[in-house]
Order: C-alpha cells, then structure tokens, then sequence
C-alpha cells in the first residue's frame, strides 16, 4: 500500500498525475468529435504540426513557445481545412503535406539549434519531468474551454457531425462551427503534448472514444464513457510509467489499448458493429459546404 | 420554366448551370419553386437529379445563371436512406431534436421542445420507437423519422432525395399520402425520384431532367415514350391502366429478347 502512495511524496509526479487525468478526459471528450467525424487522421496530423511550431517558437522566442505552438497549430488546422475546401486537393493530402513538412522544420530545427525547453525525446514521448504551474494552468483552462464550447453547441456539433449538409441549411454554420472545432482540438493537442507526446496524442484522442462507441449508442453517454475512459487512462497510465520507467505517454496509450481489448472481449461482435464505420474518412471540404445561407 | 404553381414563388433558378469539377451536370436550367408545388424530378443516374435539389437546397453554387431565395425561407430536406450514416450513436428521438437548431442551446430538450417531438413522431406512427437506436429501424421507419426531422423546422419547403428507394410497396404508398396531405397543408414539396410507376406517376408534376429540362408538366404531359427516351436514352411503352400511367421498360423488340 505504501508503494502506491509513494510516488505522491514527489511533486513532479504530482503535477503529472494531474496533468495527465485532465489530459486523458480533455483528450476523450474531444475525441468523440474528431472519431465521429472520421477525423482521426487529422489529430495525428496537427500533433505532428504543433512539434514544428515547438522547435521554431523555442528558437525565435524561447519564453513563449507554447504560444507560438499554439499559434502555429492554429494556423496549420485552419491551413488544412482551406486547402482542403479549395476542392483541389484532398483533406487527407493537405494533411500530408502541410503537417509533415511542419514536422520534418521541426525535426531539423531541433537537431540544428538544439532545445530550451523539453528534449526531443520527450516532445515525442511525453514526459512529466519539469511540468510548470502554469502548464497546468492552460490545460485547466483549454479544459474549461472545450466544455463550455461543446456545452454551448452541443445540438450543432452533433447535427454537423452527422449530416452537415442538412445542418448548413438548418441554421449551423458548420464551416465555423469546423474552424472552431480545430482551435478547440489544437489547443487541446497543445496542452496536453508534455505529457502525453506529439506521436501519441492522436491514439488518445481516438481510443477512448472508439471504446466509448463500443459500449454505448447513445451520442451523450458515449461523451461521458470517452471522457471518463480517458481520464482512467491518464491516471493508471501515469501511475504505470513511474513503476516501469518508460515514458509516461507509452503507458497512457497501452492502458488504453488494454481497455480496449477488455471491452472488445465482453462487447463482442456487438461492440464491433457499433464502432464500425468509424474509419469512413468525411472530407474537409465535405464538411463544410460551399454556400450558406 | 417549370412549375406547377400560381402562389408566391419560393426558389427560382434562372440558366442556372452547376458542375463538379469541370464536369457540367446542369446545363442552363430554368426553374421555380412555388409555394403550392408538388413536384417530382426524374432522371437517368447521373442526369442532375440531386444536383438540382441541391441547388434548391443551398448546398451548391452554380457556376453560371441566378439562383433566388426567399428571405428567411425555411426548408427542410430528407436525404438519401443510402447516404446516412445508420452507426452514429443516437437515438430516433435525439435525430429529430438536432433540427432545433434556434432558439434554446442547452444539449437536453425542453418540455416543450419533447412534448413537439413526440408529437410529430406520434403524427407520423412511430412515436414508441423514440427511444431507439436509428439503426433498429426499418426503411419506412427511417423514412419517417426523416420526415420527423424535417416537419420539426415547420418548413415552406420540402425537398425529399429518392424518398422511395429501398422501402417496400405499402410503405410507399404511406409515403405517398404523408407527402399529399403536408402538401395539403400548405407545404411545398419537390422530390427526386426513378421510381416512374409507384412514385412519379402519381404526382400532380413532373420534371423530366437530363443535363437540362427536358419536359415538364402532368404526369399525363410528361410520361410518353417520346418524352421518357429523350430523358432516359431508351425507348419505353407507356399503358394505361384503369386510369393510370404504367410505363414498362424496353421496346418490345428487347422484351422479346430477353424471353
């Protein structure tokens, strides 16, 4: 018993522990949308952009660098959506290019330039070493954020999700609605990178709420299992990476994958059927029709 | 220009053209929508058929001609059973409740707002499946929560793609009368369909659509063999039995055929 309450006598890990709970049901609550929405690709995309507007924020302004990640993963989830409605070139494509070059600037900015902050190691991975007051200040507040903007337009996210078209001509603006979605989702990524690793980040998002799909056909009660799915994964998985010491992103993701199995193997072929159709890929431009009114 | 009606017109397309990518898919289309209109569009795949609606729709700028709307016009529109996504976790009550997009923005539905709910899903028959999961239903059940969904607007217009398709005989001619009495009450309806015999030949108009209007007017007007082989490329007989159109495919050379 004590060994469990062992790593609490360390503040690190007690701000970890924090960081990484709120992460894991920041990141299944968002998630619901991203996954239903056939989205997937993207949050694996802007993980990879933000690490970009890392290495370059760090470098030009070392002391505001999640800004300036935030700024950057922004501007990269707004780039995608554009190039994407543009019709030319396909959202799956425009991911391709804009966030992988962002990665690859980031990758060498780093090997050249070095790093202030976290080690390329852990921007990749997650870690909870050096998780400031104020890290969990902004994951907090993007936290608030996302509840209150999903709280506020519940019924529109969900008519958009399901069938923008309709939704567009019904009074949702579903191409803002899409824009703000993004914010929503790259600040989301953003605050909960440290912890959880820029190359781990999507399968947070898509897990808990893949599992949530599996246990539920309800859209509010697969809000509430994602987000709570998430945030046993963040604590469990925080609490496994401090015993096994690997970093704490790793274990997050392998508990949620245990999960997974678990309920795949009590849900059967009924869990299966109810998360089918999760892969189907809606396309940027599709989401967000060309004219409204 | 097409239309059956003499009220107020609603939408007009005026040489409107629509395409996707470079392909034209309407050419130079006049077309208006009355407020007393009830209006079936038929076609070969791929003639234009949904493009149109979906011009009427909003949905898709033409890339030439004026496209006019009524201010503040609500429309609702019933898509294609083929085009849901029938995994979307949520319930049939839940469907019809995402329409109320004005007004209250709490995520949970009001007294009223369930009490209005449940009262168009008792108006259409399927008040006691509220509770299910939208996968669970028929394709006339799905049908009718579409048209749940799309009464709840309270809308001028209704636009219906293939309302038809994929359901069987009696749900059909359930559709059918669902469709003449919200016409009756002052609804104006416009529906896509290639179901001649159980579905176009029984409206008061038709639109005749291949890249263009090709014909429009009764069905009297529109379903000849002239008319059907302009618009489908294929040569049809056209019968009358006990007063109704019967359009049968194939010239009687194929049907001899094929025997």
């Amino acid at each position: 018993m004590d060994a469990l309450f062992e790593p609490l006598s360390y503040a690190f890990f007690n701000k970890g522990l924090i960081v990484a709970t709120l992460s894991g049901a920041l990141l299944g609550f968002i998630g619901v949308f991203i996954v239903l929405r056939g989205m997937s690709y993207i949050g694996h995309g802007l993980s990879h952009s933000i690490f970009g507007g890392f290495a370059a924020s760090q470098l030009f302004a070392a002391q505001f660098y999640m800004l300036g990640a935030g700024l950057w993963g922004i501007a990269s989830a707004l780039a995608i959506t554009t190039v994407a409605r543009r019709g030319r070139v396909g959202a799956d494509a425009a991911i391709g290019v804009i966030t992988t070059a962002s990665f690859a600037l980031g990758v060498a900015l780093f090997a050249k330039f070095g790093t202030s902050g976290p080690s390329f190691e852990n921007a990749l991975f997650g870690s909870i070493l050096g998780i400031s007051v104020q890290q969990i200040i902004g994951l907090v507040a993007v936290s608030i954020l996302a509840a209150v903007f999903v709280f506020l337009r519940y019924r529109a996210l969900i008519f958009s999700t399901f069938d923008p078209d309709v939704a567009d001509v019904s009074g949702v603006r579903v191409a803002r609605l899409e824009a703000m979605l993004m914010i929503v989702l790259s600040l989301a990524i953003l605050a909960t990178l440290t912890v959880i690793g820029v190359t781990l980040v999507a399968a947070m998002l898509v897990i808990p709420a893949v599992i949530g799909r599996m246990l539920t056909d309800s859209f509010g009660k697969m809000l509430a299992w994602s987000t709570g799915i998430g945030m046993f994964c963040g604590f469990v998985g925080m609490y496994a990476s401090y015993y096994a010491g690997v970093p704490s992103g790793t274990m997050i993701v392998l508990v949620g994958a245990v999960i997974f199995v678990i309920v795949l193997a009590i849900t059967g072929g009924r869990g299966l059927r109810r998360s089918a159709g999760l892969d189907k890929h809606h396309d940027v431009a599709e989401l967000a029709p060309v004219v409204t009114r | 220009m097409t239309g059956t009606g003499v009220g107020e017109i609603l939408v007009r397309l005026d040489h409107v053209s629509a395409r996707y990518d470079k392909q034209i898919v309407l050419d130079h289309v006049d077309f208006h929508v009355h407020e007393d209109q009830f209006t079936g569009i038929v076609g070969p795949s791929g003639a234009g058929k949904t493009t149109l609606l979906r011009l009427l729709l909003g949905t898709l700028k033409p890339v030439a001609g004026t496209l006019t709307t009524e201010p503040d016009l609500r429309v609702a529109y019933v898509p294609q059973l083929e085009t849901v996504d029938w995994n979307f976790p949520i319930t049939v009550f839940e469907c019809v409740l995402m329409s109320r997009t004005q007004g209250r923005r709490l995520p949970w539905a009001s007294t009223t707002e369930r009490a209005r709910v449940m009262s168009v899903l008792d108006r259409l028959g399927i008040a006691d499946l509220s509770q299910r999961h939208i996968r669970e239903l028929s394709g006339g059940q799905q049908q009718r929560m579409f048209l749940a969904r799309a009464l709840l607007r309270e809308p001028q217009l209704l636009l219906l793609d293939e309302p038809t398709s994929g359901v069987d005989v009696s749900t059909r001619h359930d559709i059918l009368h669902l469709l003449g009495d919200l016409h009756e009450d002052g609804v104006a309806i416009v529906l896509t369909t290639h179901d001649l015999n159980g579905m176009a030949a029984h409206l008061p108009h038709l639109v005749c659509v291949n890249k263009r209007i090709v014909a429009d007017g009764s069905p009297a007007e529109v379903i000849t063999p002239t008319v059907l082989e302009e618009t489908f490329g294929a040569r049809m007989e056209v019968l009358e039995h006990l007063g109704m159109l019967v359009v049968v495919d194939g010239a009687p050379e194929v049907r001899s055929k094929a025997m």
